[in-house]
């Protein structure tokens, strides 16, 4: 009898339920956001959930490589081969490791005394050793065939020690330090520049991965000298108050490089502002003995003296990680895989571990689903980072007790350091005492 | 002939025929009608033609200005619909989250980068949620009269003998005159009812498929019943204890920490059951830990008006004084007082988008909140009263008055004068509740259960993550893990649902003050200085005294220091005032003329 228009809603469940057992379910989606409330609280929780998840699953410790007879002193990253790894160890013997089997597949006794450093060649046929029997000696990477004698390919007697040995990007060019900074080019056996700078005995010298023809090298006077292999004298250094053991430029932005120090810090510089670094780089408890930067830049890790492994952004303050076991000591060298997702540290105690550059990570192939969750949650950590709670469930650490207690008394000597410059810059005449940020406490002064 | 493209019609008999492109839609629709009417008049024919002649190259010209060249083709065409597509802005607005961050003032470079690129992000989402929305599958119901007929004259009988078979089957009525009045609750997905019957009887039915999924006799008067989380469980407030049933009937809990409940809630996202009780108070049941969470004194009385905000899960509960009060489980007060009615309040209902509040009370008026800025927007009065307050998801609002149920269409935003739809029930209306996503109002009373067809009710398009009414069992469970690993902490409920999304500007006094009250201690607080020992005689008690004396009068001098320090600088501050006052009163103004 109505001349009425109605419409009421009526599904076909065809259209929200799969045909077959075959297939998918069917998700209809609707974003609109009354549907959805208490969109923020929510994501907190699954925020919160993931960073517990993460913690939870964070075991980044994957192998450890044992079969030096004596501490590792140095390591080097094939340039070629993911899987290959040299390591040179106090008693002269250098190893080179496969690490998908996480075996060793060579053993030559190099020199007599400390390997002191290794480096393989750009091409990664070959590699070369620096010991404390004052020579250098250029290796083939494969191994001598059945019957034949390890024996290098060429021997170099120099007139010092050498510490250390870093090889150009491409050229046939490589430069050791001792007493002095030393350009050696492959064919001949004397050096074709040296480099001094006052009298003092270097550490670690290394090549800068973009400007090719630039050097670094940290001295035992406390400074850093940067070096243009073309010129015939350094470029400039920069002395801090405690001495760097070794440097690691940046690979992206190759004007950056990180120095580990002495007290207990690393410091970024700008090669191109040497007055002050760009960071100090905060947490180790005892000297830093080694760094690398990952392939991508954006962070490093170290090495220290405190038994411990540490990951800094590479421009943080602080680390965002710290790796120790129970039974590694002092570690001496580190290095970061050239496919960003391991570490290798080597260490006192004749070991060199496999490590994780990301705690958490699931390795291995991932399901597309899998990824997106795993993708998904990392953003939220990202957006609720500062929340109280959420931050500190991801900062917390254990740590083994001793250096708990070691950080707790650093920062107790600080405070008092700090109190005591208040003090004494109260009773001062104003303006005398300066105020000085951390990073200009430890420059001492830029020489050119 | 207006059919025809306008350029067309212009080289019909004057130039030699070109060929032309076929006649498109988009062609500007004035402009035919203008040639239309050109043509159909014969003396206008030559003035339209002259026209025409001029307008095609002028228009090229024109586009070519326009657009420039990046848009053309290499066939010289330009492309009609340039740039993306248009978005409604009604849309947008709909997904729309936050206003747009200010920039910060200081040159924080790396701070503006980030902005920049969240704005992109969410300005990104924004748009591709709006989109979507274009899409969907399913539209709202509706129900139009004939030319003149109210809508509301409209019975029941008549839309189910229009609308189609599986519609029609979701109006029926249920005869239950035993145990009557009923109260009603739908699960979260629409698929289940639940009825409890006031004499006792329990029954929970798949409404869609007419089965009977369960049906109990708890031999005790019923005051309410709810749904849990999924259509596994459900609540019931009986004479004396709170008691949760299982689907098959079998009782699972008899929860004597709640006694006397009168009224419940169920807020989903935080599994807390809600009850206001007979002794005035409110309390919240965490039903995945099965731990009472807070226990509430409202000290106002008897508590039978009872909703719930579902876009922040406050709670309002109406009162004998005719006020309506919100609650949260973190706080012992309530956090709004609201006197809304000269009598006691009837019911009160919450919009889906928390928004608004539609309150009824004894002085018969119906009225309508904004509960952003609580303030009234409408007041309606209605001749019997209402009570059994209930929105669906689309806004309209049900409300009973005796043995009819009155539905009533966009009462927050335009003066309604007539209800939408009305019906008429054999007894008093006790408990109605529309169902979600279905165009379905159903109506407890005395005399058993009616489901009514209300069209426009329900939201049309669901969605397959959150409450799907089609989910298999396998999506049922995988749902309900991840519903119970995100659920939030009732300490997260508060007024302003955003807010754990923003930065707390609160001044550091305040935040000092937390962590005091944290800490039990002041960090802060200056330590009273204890001389150091020393040795050889010098720690005397007079020596100990002369060195407190001298810290003290350190301290003493600081603010000597800064007293004198300031009285400096306004002594300074005032003379330059002076100073310009006397330059300003030296100079001659034009008006000084007039001075005697």
């Amino acid at each position: 009898s109505h001349q009425m228009k109605v419409k009421v809603l009526s599904r076909n469940p065809d259209d929200y339920v799969r045909e077959t057992k075959l297939d998918i379910q069917r998700v209809p989606r609707n974003y609109d956001p009354t549907l959805h409330p208490f969109e923020v609280s929510r994501e907190y929780t699954r925020a919160l959930n993931a960073t517990k998840l993460e913690r939870v699953f964070a075991k980044p410790f994957l192998a450890s490589l044992d079969g030096h007879r004596d501490g590792v002193n140095c390591m080097a990253k094939h340039t070629k081969s993911l899987s290959t790894l040299l390591s040179g160890s106090c008693d002269g013997q250098v190893k080179v490791w496969n690490l998908t089997k996480r075996e060793c597949v060579r053993t030559l006794q190099a020199h007599e005394g400390f390997v002191r450093g290794m480096v393989v060649r750009s091409c990664g046929t070959s590699f070369f050793t620096v010991g404390d029997d004052k020579t250098i000696k250029h290796w083939k990477m494969e191994a001598p065939g059945y019957g034949e004698e390890e024996e290098p390919l060429n021997t170099i007697l120099g007139k010092t020690v050498f510490t250390g040995l870093d090889h150009h990007q491409k050229d046939a060019v490589f430069a050791t330090c001792g007493q002095q900074v030393d350009i050696w080019d492959e064919r001949r056996s004397s050096p074709i520049r040296s480099f001094t700078w006052g009298v003092d005995s270097f550490s670690a010298v290394r090549f800068n991965p973009v400007e090719t023809e630039l050097l670094a090298s940290c001295a035992s006077d406390r400074s850093i000298v940067l070096y243009d292999m073309r010129e015939s004298a350094p470029l400039k250094k920069v002395i801090m108050t405690m001495r760097s053991n070794t440097l690691c430029w940046n690979p992206m932005e190759a004007y950056y490089f990180t120095c580990s120090n002495e007290d207990y810090n690393l410091y970024t510089y700008d090669m191109r502002y040497l007055d002050q670094p760009v960071t100090v780089h905060m947490d180790h408890v005892s000297a830093v003995l080694d760094v690398d930067y990952s392939p991508t830049g954006k962070e490093f890790v170290s090495a220290s003296f405190d038994k411990t492994i540490r990951i800094f952004p590479k421009d943080g303050g602080h680390s965002r990680e710290v790796y120790h076991t129970k039974r590694m000591q002092h570690v001496i060298c580190i290095k970061w895989s050239a496919d960003n997702k391991y570490i290798l540290s080597g260490s006192d105690e004749m070991n060199i571990r496999l490590w994780k550059a990301n705690a958490a990570e699931k390795l291995g192939v991932l399901a597309p689903r899998e990824r997106q969750a795993t993708n998904y949650s990392q953003k939220l950590k990202e957006k609720f980072q500062h929340h109280p709670q959420i931050r500190r469930i991801a900062h917390h650490r254990h740590l083994p007790k001793s250096l708990y207690h070691q950080t707790k008394e650093l920062r107790v000597m600080k405070e008092a350091r700090r109190k005591k410059e208040r003090n004494v810059r109260k009773h001062s005449r104003p303006g005398s005492v300066p105020l000085l940020s951390e990073k200009e406490k430890h420059v001492v002064t830029v020489v050119k | 002939m207006a059919s025809l493209g306008g350029e067309a019609l212009t080289v019909t008999h004057v130039e030699k025929k070109k060929k032309q492109p076929p006649a498109r839609y988009w062609e500007d629709p004035p402009q035919q009608a203008g040639n239309g009417d050109n043509n159909r008049g014969t003396d206008g024919e030559q003035a339209g033609r002259q026209t025409e002649q001029q307008t095609p190259k002028a228009k090229k010209r024109k586009e070519n200005e326009d657009r420039g060249d990046g848009n053309k083709f290499l066939s010289g065409k330009a492309d009609r619909f340039p740039g993306p597509a248009p978005i409604p802005e009604d849309r947008l607005q709909k997904f729309k989250r936050k206003e747009k961050m200010k920039k910060p003032r200081r040159q924080h470079y790396k701070l503006k980068d980030m902005i920049a690129r969240s704005e992109e992000n969410s300005e990104m989402s924004q748009i591709q949620a709006a989109r979507l929305d274009l899409l969907l599958p399913e539209d709202a119901g509706f129900l139009e009269g004939d030319e003149g007929e109210d809508t509301c004259t409209i019975s029941q009988e008549d839309i189910a003998e229009s609308v189609d078979i599986t519609s029609k089957t979701k109006y029926f009525d249920l005869k239950l005159s035993q145990f009557g009045p009923y109260r009603v609750d739908y699960s979260q997905t629409g698929r289940q009812v639940l009825l409890g019957g006031r004499r006792g009887h329990i029954a929970c039915i798949d409404w869609q498929s007419k089965q009977l999924t369960c049906e109990i006799n708890v031999m005790e008067s019923v005051n309410d019943v709810k749904w849990l989380h999924s259509e596994a469980m459900y609540a019931v407030a009986q004479k004396k204890w709170l008691h949760i049933y299982d689907s098959n009937g079998i009782e699972l809990h008899c929860i004597r920490k709640f006694n006397d409940v009168l009224r419940m809630q169920f807020l989903p996202y935080h599994f807390l059951l809600a009850t206001a009780s007979a002794t005035s108070f409110l309390q919240y049941l965490d039903v995945s830990v099965g731990k009472e969470v807070a226990a509430i004194c409202t000290k106002t009385g008897r508590l039978d008006v009872m909703c719930q905000n579902p876009q922040n899960a406050v709670i309002h509960l109406g009162h004998a004084n005719g006020t309506v009060t919100l609650w949260t489980p973190n706080q012992k007060e309530a956090l709004v007082k609201m006197l809304c009615h000269h009598g006691a309040v009837r019911s009160v209902a919450v919009d889906k988008t928390g928004t608004y509040m539609v309150t009824s009370g004894m002085d018969k008026k119906l009225k309508v909140f904004d509960i952003r800025t609580f303030k009234p927007l409408k007041s309606y009065f209605l001749p019997a009263g209402a009570s059994c307050l209930s929105l669906s998801q689309r806004g309209l609002l049900s409300a009973a008055t005796g043995d009819i149920v009155q539905v009533y269409r966009d009462v927050w935003s335009t003066p309604v004068t007539k209800p939408y739809m009305a019906h008429r029930v054999q007894k008093t209306v006790w408990g109605t509740h529309f169902c979600p996503f279905e165009d379905v109002l159903g109506v407890g009373h005395g005399d058993g259960f009616t489901s009514m067809l209300i069209p426009g009710a329900g939201e049309p398009n669901i969605d397959g993550l959150d409450a799907n009414p089609f989910r298999s069992a396998k999506q049922r469970q995988e749902w309900e893990v991840k519903a119970l690993l995100e659920k939030v902490q009732p300490e997260l409920i508060s007024l302003n649902p955003t807010e754990l999304g923003m930065v707390d500007r609160a001044a550091s006094e305040i935040k000092h003050q937390d962590r005091v009250k944290a800490l039990g201690f002041d960090p802060l607080a200056k330590v009273k200085f204890v001389p150091k020992y020393k040795k050889k005689g010098r720690s005397s008690s007079g020596n100990i005294e002369k060195r407190k004396r001298q810290v003290g009068h350190e301290d003493q001098r600081d603010d000597i220091r800064k007293t004198a320090e300031d009285r400096v600088k306004i002594e300074k501050e005032r003379r330059q005032k002076e100073k310009k006052e006397a330059v300003l009163s030296s100079q001659k103004s034009a008006l000084d003329r007039f001075r005697k």
